[in-house]
């Protein structure tokens, strides 16, 4: 019976890390946007299904093998990105915060319709490159897809912080981050470099697309759960923290599975699957009352 | 134009609108009363919300959800015990045994949603922009599913019926006709009161706190009262048009307010116009007809696909945010701009001839 638990345990700690890991992706999407433009991008969950689509399309109707066309999809995806930034996002980017909410509102309206317009409602499936196999480990079965899922999100998480960290354009994209008129003095390309933070945010959402579909099914309103996730995880951590945004996925992804687990063995009873949901969209209400600036992120001062 | 030839503009196209309203359903089927019905509801609505966002500067994903809560408040106020239980649900206690008319209910739910965007306001204080945005919409994601997890009260998933409404107090019009009268009357009432309440004190406060905070407060308008209040007026706002909805349709379930009906409340009236109430009129005539005459346009011989006007709609709110902040009612305003510096040059000549001379 313990063992039964514990085996059942470790397995749920896994897929809420799988779970986590894809929520990771889509927060430091949203905090890269965040960062730079100071607008939460409401369009990110859309922009990811639209990728997913893209891969789908690729994979399916045109006969491309899996990386060939997830590598294509996250090209498409990065200069989609850059493309939304230049062609919306620059001429509001200066005023009020209420017209860059309403152009990524506009934007999450017009790719949603679009979806579902050129594909339809139904769901399709995309495969998993990583099979359907499940191993055992001591007892605890895990899936590969859930293995591989954690492994491309934290290689992903990886590469990025080598981009930041260790090269010029990082340098230059932290620069502008943090002040951007000062950036912009000492030579660096302030608004490309923002329209890169764009290319970047919709590319870490073509993965997560990508990494999501195979288990819960493509269709156009797959990501609207994962992005109230990923917001709930880039608050958790803190907005502005792209470390945050990946310990607030992976904690949240565990977190949740945890609840669901404990009300398997009667703590926790009154938790029902739907209230999944609204036990993260608590979370986002709770920590913008008591801690506005998240785990990791540094409390705002506003100087008058 | 001085400003009172624009206050007698004003006040003369608002009394052709509501003669144009009054007269309208002698002209049209039950069928498309229905349609101008909803207009009229989502009127109300956008009224709200323009209070919120436009006139206070609080952006809400959420104002779908307030509806949402009115329009419980009124199915369950209309059912009462006797008619939830009927309904095959397991009401608490607390609540009123017996059902009472709807047109007694509508004030209430307008009330109780009022109270309780009140409660919402006072956290609500805290947050400001973008992290408001997400709060809203966390709330208005979340209302369904809570709505499905407390199926004594609401009916669960499945949703609750009410009884078919009819005209009451033995009136001699078709039903249709009388919801029609119902929204729109009530929808005329909020209309002035939102009117007399914008241009008064309180309406420059809360421009003065959306134009700029510290200012407000350094002139002596406390932001903490003035916000609350918004946020429980313009819920009570959309509890009446939650209310008329349910009475309308006789039916509700968790997802006749999804978070899609809040994301295209607060398009519209940005697309009518923020802080315009004439906005709010081409707001609600949109939210109602765009969905229906996108698929099938009027003019041109060809009908899009079911999604067409999704994509429409989220590209004109796009182009109406880059080249038109201030919505379709500032556009009229500016097309009108011509004709109205005429007059006033009409006006003002005598005086610049005298100056002249």
């Amino acid at each position: 019976m313990v063992a039964a638990a514990f085996s059942d345990f470790m397995q749920q700690v896994v897929s809420g890390l799988a779970s986590g890991g894809i929520y990771a992706l889509l927060a430091l999407a949203l905090v890269i946007i965040h960062r730079s433009t100071g607008v939460i991008n409401f369009a990110q969950g859309e922009m990811a299904t639209l990728s997913t689509y893209i891969a789908w399309t690729l994979t399916v109707n045109h006969g491309w093998s899996y990386w060939p066309a997830f590598v294509a999809t996250l090209a498409i995806s990065f200069g989609g990105g850059v493309g939304i930034h230049r062609a919306v996002i620059r001429p509001v980017e200066r005023g009020s915060v209420l017209r860059i909410v309403i152009v990524t509102i506009g934007l999450l309206v017009a790719i949603n319709g679009y979806v579902l317009w050129q594909w339809g409602g139904e769901p399709q499936q995309l495969r998993s490159p990583f099979g359907t196999d499940t191993f055992d480990v001591g007892g605890v079965v895990v899936a590969a897809h859930d293995i591989g899922t954690i492994c491309v999100a934290l290689g992903i998480v990886f590469l990025l912080w080598l981009l930041f960290q260790f090269t010029k354009v990082g340098l230059a994209l932290r620069a502008v981050a943090v002040n951007p008129d000062e950036a912009r003095l000492v030579g660096v390309r302030v608004t490309w470099m923002l329209a890169l933070g764009w290319g970047l945010a919709a590319t870490l959402g073509g993965v997560a697309g990508m990494l999501t579909a195979p288990t819960v099914g493509l269709d156009p309103n797959m990501m609207a759960p994962v992005l109230i996730y990923a917001f709930a995880a880039a608050v958790l951590g803190g907005i502005d923290s792209p470390l945050g945004a990946v310990v607030g996925g992976l904690v949240l992804g565990v977190l949740l599975n945890m609840l669901s687990y404990l009300s398997q063995y009667g703590a926790f009873d009154w938790f029902t699957e739907e209230l999944r949901l609204p036990a993260a969209l608590l979370i986002i209400l709770v920590v913008l009352l008591v801690r506005p600036a998240g785990i990791f992120g540094r409390p705002e001062v506003k100087r008058v | 134009m001085s400003p009172r030839t624009q206050r007698v503009i004003g006040f003369v196209a608002f009394a052709a609108f509501v003669a144009f309203i009054a007269v309208l359903p002698a002209f049209i089927s039950d069928f498309k009363a229905r349609d101008y019905s909803y207009v009229g509801i989502y009127l109300i609505a956008l009224l709200g919300l323009n209070i919120l966002t436009g006139y206070t500067g609080q952006i809400s994903l959420g104002h779908g959800a307030f509806m949402g809560i009115g329009a419980y408040a009124a199915a369950i106020l209309i059912l009462g015990r006797d008619g939830l239980s009927l309904a095959g649900t397991d009401p608490p206690g607390w609540l009123p045994e017996h059902g009472m008319r709807p047109i007694f209910v509508i004030p209430l739910a307008g009330l109780i949603t009022g109270l309780i965007g009140y409660l919402f306001g006072l956290p609500a204080l805290r947050l400001a922009g973008v992290s408001l945005a997400l709060a809203t919409f966390a709330v208005a994601v979340s209302l369904p599913l809570i709505a499905k997890h407390y199926e004594t009260v609401t009916g669960g998933g499945g949703g609750v019926s009410l009884p078919l409404p009819t005209t009451p107090f033995g009136w001699d019009i078709s039903t249709p006709h009388w919801l029609y009268y119902e929204a729109w009357t009530t929808a005329g009432i909020l209309f002035v009161v939102a009117w007399l309440v914008v241009r008064g004190r309180v309406g420059r406060a809360w421009r003065a706190i959306r134009d700029g905070e510290v200012a407000a407060v350094s002139s002596g308008v406390s932001p903490a009262a003035y916000k609350t209040l918004a946020f429980a007026v313009s819920s009570a706002f959309a509890g009446v048009a939650g209310a008329l909805f349910v009475i309308q349709v006789s039916y509700i379930n968790p997802d006749t307010f999804p978070i899609g009906l809040s994301i295209l409340l607060l398009a519209s009236s940005v697309v009518g116009g923020l802080g315009s109430l004439s906005g709010v009129i081409f707001g609600a005539l949109l939210l109602e007809f765009l969905p229906i005459y996108a698929q099938n346009p009027p003019v041109l011989d060809f009908s899009f696909s079911k999604q067409a006007p999704s994509v429409v709609f989220g590209v004109v709110l796009i182009l109406i945010v880059l080249a038109a902040p201030g919505g379709v009612a500032s556009l009229l305003r500016r097309g009108g701009r011509p004709v109205r510096l005429a007059l006033a040059r009409r006006g003002s000549r005598p005086s610049r001839l005298a100056k002249e001379e």
